[in-house]
């Protein structure tokens, strides 16, 4: 029934071929071998990928022990669902995807290692993996050398734009943009303060927030200010704050500063429920609040993608069947949507080219459709991102967000913005 | 840069500014008090001490949720349980750690920080299999939130104030037991001569697996109390460890009054340089400043004097 709902149009295609071509078999008392619907393997598959006559091989590629396993759990666990979604729909091309999982364990160069193994040994027809920025920029030059299709979850700063790579999550001017027209608009904010941790996605994300909200919105930035990685204390930048009391607070923290700082700004007296001041955010989901505690961040504001409280049907089904396979207490954020979307993407891609070749796989990427995503519907872009929309929640206490807006349109992706830069 | 404020705005903000250089002193001293008892007193560089930390954090968190489950009514409470929980917690651990890896490695000190440095690995670990990847988050009881307001615009976050009187109590303790007690004297006699202490019938066995179980407790505290400030996942102890290290170099590895100085003025210095010059050049400035005092004098700021 779930899986049911969860089929895209092709694989819907898929099963029907499927049962006509069993019957027809039948029917006509052939000798059919056990894959009678499966394309011969050799024709699908001319660049030697692990491919067989009932399986197709893919990596998963997260670190699952380190630091950045608090993050990536998230994207293995989708990733694994949709892959035995679309598995009990009877595979890609006819074939079950098989996947090894090779563990990244938060250090760069082991991401390199691993992705060098699933391409040259394991030979993988595809990888979903990598969650930092900094991990990706390490497989990049892998996966072009020896032709891989990676498939990358996490929103970024963009300024990127690989032939090896589907950028599953959104470019910064996705996720920036629509967020601050809104905060413009709806809460007559005039004056903003940047704040972020101190590394490329940040200060590449505020320099674009900069620029809009001084260029194209007429408004001031009152201040702007990061903190190292992991930084603990907050009480002098919230003096900072109350000092130049602005309108929107802007904040880019990652990891435990996060909690950090949320649990500092409300001990401080800054309420966030009261109105008067607003905190816009683009790097806490719901992932992030369980560590800093609904109350703690109740009030504030994200833009994002995608949040579990979405209200439709795919998205319903999708909570649904996650939190069958992974427990009633998973929360969903907008990371772990973008990459449950890689597997299908990439089962649509390879239905549309009709072959598992990489080459072929990226010429019938562009303009594949997702209408089945749990954030609505999702359109490959020419260069390579989602058209996606962009919602404004409003955290709460219970540390799930309430949608209050979204963009009419899809947002095109624009990873190198101009006159943002 | 003060043209636009007015003198009441000024004075407030000043008075905050000062109260959040104290409670940067406050959470220095409880990290590095500990560290201070293990490497000040008895040598040995434990790299693992963030994840003692974490582990008097997680003690925390579970007694938060057995208070919650079982005795919601006293739920208001439970933090004190829950420091007394954290401390017992990583000072068994400490002893247990003793006992069965530092005792074997008092003569080599630069393997001491190659086996904490694994041991810290192997915790961080053993918390992600059993509390999970993610963080957790600690529920504090309601009166132990929010701030308390003293004027308009000066407003003290009570959390901050708690983490304040927790780190005066330790720190007093910790005097009381290293300078007034018999146990101190112990002490303190292995730590400047340890064939000498032993010959005058001191155990020296026991007061190293003491002082180290002490030391190990008293992160965990810290870690309890910073569950109302920061975050709690497996690798969060990796937040403090530098400026933990900072400080108890800082001051002067063996002295205790040392570390205070050392926690006050690093705490007082980066907090005063945050506010105008903003967190990343604050930190870079905090480390080149230490970095060139340490240079100038490699012995910390105050020493014991020992006859070598």
């Amino acid at each position: 029934m779930t899986m049911h709902k969860q089929s895209t149009t092709g694989g819907a295609t898929g099963r029907w071929g499927l049962g006509k071509l069993k019957l027809l078999a039948a029917s006509m008392v052939l000798a059919a071998t056990a894959n009678a619907a499966a394309p011969p393997t050799a024709e699908v598959n001319t660049t030697g990928l692990a491919v067989t006559d009932d399986t197709v091989n893919v990596g998963i590629l997260h670190s699952v022990t380190g630091t950045m396993a608090i993050s990536e759990e998230g994207s293995v666990q989708a990733e694994i669902l949709a892959i035995e979604q679309i598995n009990a729909m009877g595979g890609v091309l006819g074939r079950q995807i098989e996947y090894i999982q090779e563990d990244g364990a938060s250090d760069w160069p082991t991401f390199a290692d691993r992705s060098r193994k699933l391409l040259r040994q394991d030979n993988v027809a595809a990888v979903f993996g990598c969650w930092t920025s900094a991990s990706r920029k390490a497989v990049l030059p892998i996966f072009e050398q020896y032709n891989g299709m990676l498939y990358y979850p996490t929103f970024y700063e963009g300024l990127e734009q690989s032939p090896n790579v589907i950028y599953t999550g959104q470019e910064a001017t996705q996720q920036i943009l629509a967020g601050l027209n809104w905060v413009k608009e709806e809460k007559g904010a005039e004056t903003f303060y940047l704040l972020g941790s101190d590394y490329i996605w940040p200060r590449t994300s505020n320099k674009i927030a900069r620029k809009h909200i001084e260029d194209v919105l007429g408004l001031e930035v009152v201040g702007e200010d990061y903190f190292p990685l992991g930084h603990t204390q907050f009480n002098s930048a919230i003096n900072r704050i109350r000092l130049k009391k602005p309108d929107v607070i802007y904040a880019i923290i990652v990891g435990g500063s996060n909690v950090a700082f949320y649990k500092q700004l409300e001990a401080a007296g800054i309420d966030l429920t009261d109105g008067k001041t607003t905190l816009l955010t683009i790097s806490v989901t719901e992932d992030e609040i369980l560590g800093i505690g609904g109350r703690n961040i109740e009030g504030a504001y994200a833009a994002m993608k995608y949040f579990q409280s979405l209200d439709n049907p795919n998205n319903e089904a999708f909570v649904k069947a996650f939190k069958e396979r992974w427990g009633e207490d998973s929360v969903i954020g907008d990371v772990t949507q973008a990459a449950y979307l890689g597997p299908w993407l990439w089962k649509a891609a390879v239905e549309k080219a009709g072959s598992f070749d990489i080459d072929k796989v990226r010429e019938a990427s562009p303009g594949i459709e997702l209408t089945t995503a749990p954030e609505g519907y999702v359109r490959i872009h020419e260069n390579h991102h989602l058209w996606s929309k962009t919602r404004v929640g409003r955290a709460m206490a219970n540390g799930q967000y309430e949608v209050v807006f979204e963009t009419d349109e899809l947002m095109e992706p624009d990873p190198f913005p101009e006159g943002y830069q | 840069m003060f043209s636009d404020y007015t003198a009441t705005e000024l004075g407030s903000i000043f008075a905050m500014q000062g109260f959040a250089g104290l409670i940067l002193f406050a959470v220095f001293l409880l990290m590095a008090l500990g560290l201070a008892i293990i490497f000040g007193q008895m040598g040995v560089i434990n790299m693992a001490h963030g994840e003692f930390m974490i582990l008097g954090a997680y003690m925390t968190y579970l007694t938060s949720n057995l208070f919650a489950e079982y005795l919601p009514g006293l739920f208001d409470a439970y933090f004190f349980v829950a420091i007394v929980v954290a401390f017992l917690a990583s000072a068994a651990l400490g002893a247990f750690v003793e006992w069965a890896m530092i005792r074997r490695l008092y003569h080599r000190p630069l393997d001491t920080l190659l086996a904490t440095w694994g041991l810290s690995l192997l915790m961080q670990q053993s918390y992600r299999s059993i509390f999970g990847a993610r963080e957790v988050g600690v529920r504090i009881p309601d009166w132990m939130a929010g701030s308390f307001p003293v004027t308009d615009i000066v407003e003290l976050p009570i959390n901050g104030l708690i983490v304040m009187i927790i780190a005066i109590s330790v720190t007093f303790g910790v005097y009381l037991l290293m300078f007034k007690s018999s146990w101190g004297r112990r002490v303190r006699a292995v730590v400047q001569n340890r064939p000498m202490a032993g010959a005058v019938g001191i155990n020296t066995v026991k007061v190293d697996r003491m002082t180290f179980a002490l030391g190990c407790g008293i992160a965990g505290i810290a870690g309890s109390a910073f569950t109302m400030i920061g975050s709690t996942g497996p690798s969060a102890g990796q937040q403090y460890i530098v400026d933990t290290f900072l400080v108890v170099v800082f001051g002067g590895a063996a002295s205790l009054l040392g570390t205070v100085a050392s926690a006050f003025s690093i705490s007082q210095a980066q907090s005063t340089m945050e506010f105008f010059l903003g967190g990343s050049m604050a930190k870079v400035l905090t480390l080149m400043t230490v970095v060139i005092i340490l240079m100038v004098r490699p012995q910390g700021l105050f020493t014991l004097k020992v006859r070598k």
